[in-house]
């Protein structure tokens, strides 16, 4: 495999910060130049401090959709259940829309179209957007996956007894409280393995930000291997990196199942 | 606590519950077709009668869990029967047991009865944690506190029941059917927590098949049959000089 581009750049500065660079970069260095298989984020500073900034991106990105997702599922089915007949079809049509669309077409729109209609700020002589790439993939792929979990809460709200809502009614709670205190909490429960599902799809789907130059990890992978040429190599490290964290994921959200589990209930 | 509850200028000389001409239907089926009685500060009534002859709707007309379509119910001078109910302090004043308890199943014995009072009256957590503690004494269930409603007996969720809604420190209470889920041998239990409350001069409202219950308890017994009260009575009178050969009948199968 050659190696393109930034060649001639220093390969290995391992001065400053790099100490778990020093600890693998020579082996890494030592199999490209014996076997051709090029791992160059594991031996080049330049490479390795891109690959950690993608990391940290795609963390940041993942919880924040995650987090978003769920408020506006949570929300989204609270809304369903009222009373206001606008509502109630405002979210058949955003679920309608986001279900039955492209999320990559999703995310390009949100970006380019509403990008552009939302206001800017003066930022010493060019134009900053208020929300930037990362903002914009929060909120449309939060969107997209609010909209399937609008449905996977509705339908754990569905499997509360209407009479343990009654009880809640009997007892002066109003709809809201009751919403939160009882009806959401058992609904919750029932319904945490479909949302479980759901947010390892919403994990996965986070990839699409590449399309907006959010720079996580496979918009930074792809940036790596046009440098260096390294596609097998850096394909690999991607299957890695989303099996590792998509089992974090899982591990966290089955903890989570088992510790609400209820003495002597389902 | 009771005493800050708007009244309407209602004394405890007048009806505590006063049903008036009541009439409720689901679509086309009229369930009830002119009910009235009255109840008393400190009475205990019992409603009897036929499965579907009405007696769950109309005890929850009383707090306003179904709507009515004609008459009147005032609790305390309050009005049910209005557009603008006062949800809230209708249900402040009336609680609520039902046949299949409905507690809360995932918050524990004792969270089920400080709930209401903490997230509904916002009181203080540790009045009503106090409370709560001599609630769970007074329906015998000392020890159970921390246990969860699916790891309790159906007589002993019912009696977290009847204390969850002690705990909100109504006027009245309606009873439905409250001992009709549960095994022979609990039912005991149920009906002593049920008789101590109106021996202490809670107000009640029963709908029960437990006659011999009813004779006991009751200051005064309604027969319901298809949506109308067919016969109604002091026990003594009730169950051995019923007239209506409806009453006969239902009596002579049950007893
Ligand atoms: N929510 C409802 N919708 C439609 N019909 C109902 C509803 N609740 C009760 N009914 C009907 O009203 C009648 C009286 O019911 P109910 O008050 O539960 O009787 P009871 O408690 O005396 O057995 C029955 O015919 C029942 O089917
Ligand atoms: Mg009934």
């Amino acid at each position: 495999m050659a190696r393109l581009s930034i060649a001639g750049a220093a390969p290995a500065s391992f001065e400053g910060g790099g100490s778990l660079l020093e600890l693998f970069g020579d082996f890494f260095k030592q199999l490209y130049d014996t076997t051709g298989w090029n791992f160059v984020i594991f031996y080049d500073q330049v490479e390795w401090d891109r690959f950690i900034a993608a990391i940290w991106t795609t963390i940041k990105l993942i919880i924040a959709c995650l987090i978003f997702s769920v408020i506006v599922g949570v929300v989204g089915a609270w809304a369903q259940g009222a009373k206001s007949k606008l509502l109630r079809y405002g979210m058949a049509g955003y679920i309608q829309f986001f279900r039955n669309t492209p999320p990559f077409v999703q995310i390009l729109f949100f970006y380019f179209v509403l990008g552009n209609l939302t206001p800017s700020y003066d930022a010493g002589g060019y134009q900053e957007a208020y929300i930037g790439s990362f903002g914009w993939a929060v909120i449309s792929l939060g969107f997209f996956a609010g909209a399937f979990n609008t449905e996977i809460f509705r339908s754990g709200i569905e499997a509360v007894p209407e009479s343990t809502q009654e009880a809640a009614s009997a007892l002066g709670y109003t709809r809201l409280q009751s919403y939160i205190y009882v009806v959401f909490p058992l609904a919750f429960r029932v319904c945490l393995p479909a949302l479980n599902n759901n947010l390892v799809n919403l994990l996965k789907t986070t990839t699409l930000a590449y399309g907006i130059a959010v720079p996580e990890m496979m918009y930074t992978a792809n940036q790596v291997w046009s440098d260096n040429v390294n596609v097998p190599e850096m394909m690999i490290i991607l299957f890695i990196f989303y099996v590792g964290l998509v089992a974090i994921l899982v591990w966290g959200m089955h903890r989570w199942e088992k510790s609400m589990k209820i003495p002597g209930y389902g | 606590m009771s005493d800050a509850k708007k009244t309407n200028g209602w004394t405890p000389r007048q009806p505590m519950v006063s049903i008036k001409d009541v009439h409720k239907s689901f679509g086309d089926l009229e369930v009830l077709k002119g009910v009235s009685l009255d109840v008393m500060k400190g009475e205990c009534i019992c409603i009897i009668g036929p499965s579907g002859s009405g007696k769950s709707t109309l005890i929850r007309c009383v707090n306003a869990l179904n709507d009515i379509q004609k008459g009147s119910i005032l609790v305390e001078g309050q009005e049910v029967n209005d557009p603008d109910l006062d949800k809230l302090e209708l249900r402040k004043k009336v609680g609520m047991v039902f046949q299949q308890y409905n507690l809360f199943p995932h918050k524990t014995a004792i969270e089920n009865i400080m709930m209401a009072p903490i997230t509904v009256l916002k009181q203080d957590k540790d009045e009503v944690a106090e409370h709560a503690a001599s609630l769970i004494r007074k329906v015998r269930l000392g020890g159970k506190e921390n246990s969860y409603p699916g790891e309790l007996s159906g007589g002993q969720q019912q009696r977290v029941a009847i204390a969850r809604s002690l705990a909100m420190n109504p006027d009245v209470m309606l009873f439905d059917e409250v001992t009709a889920a549960l095994d022979p041998e609990t039912v005991k239990e149920v009906l002593v927590t049920i008789q101590d409350l109106a021996e202490e001069g809670m107000t009640c409202i029963l709908v029960t098949h437990e006659m011999g219950f009813a004779n006991e308890v009751a200051n005064h017994i309604y027969f319901t049959d298809l949506g109308v009260i067919v016969e109604h009575g002091p026990p003594k009178t009730f169950f051995k000089k019923a007239k209506d050969p409806r009453t006969k009948e239902f009596l002579s199968q049950i007893l």
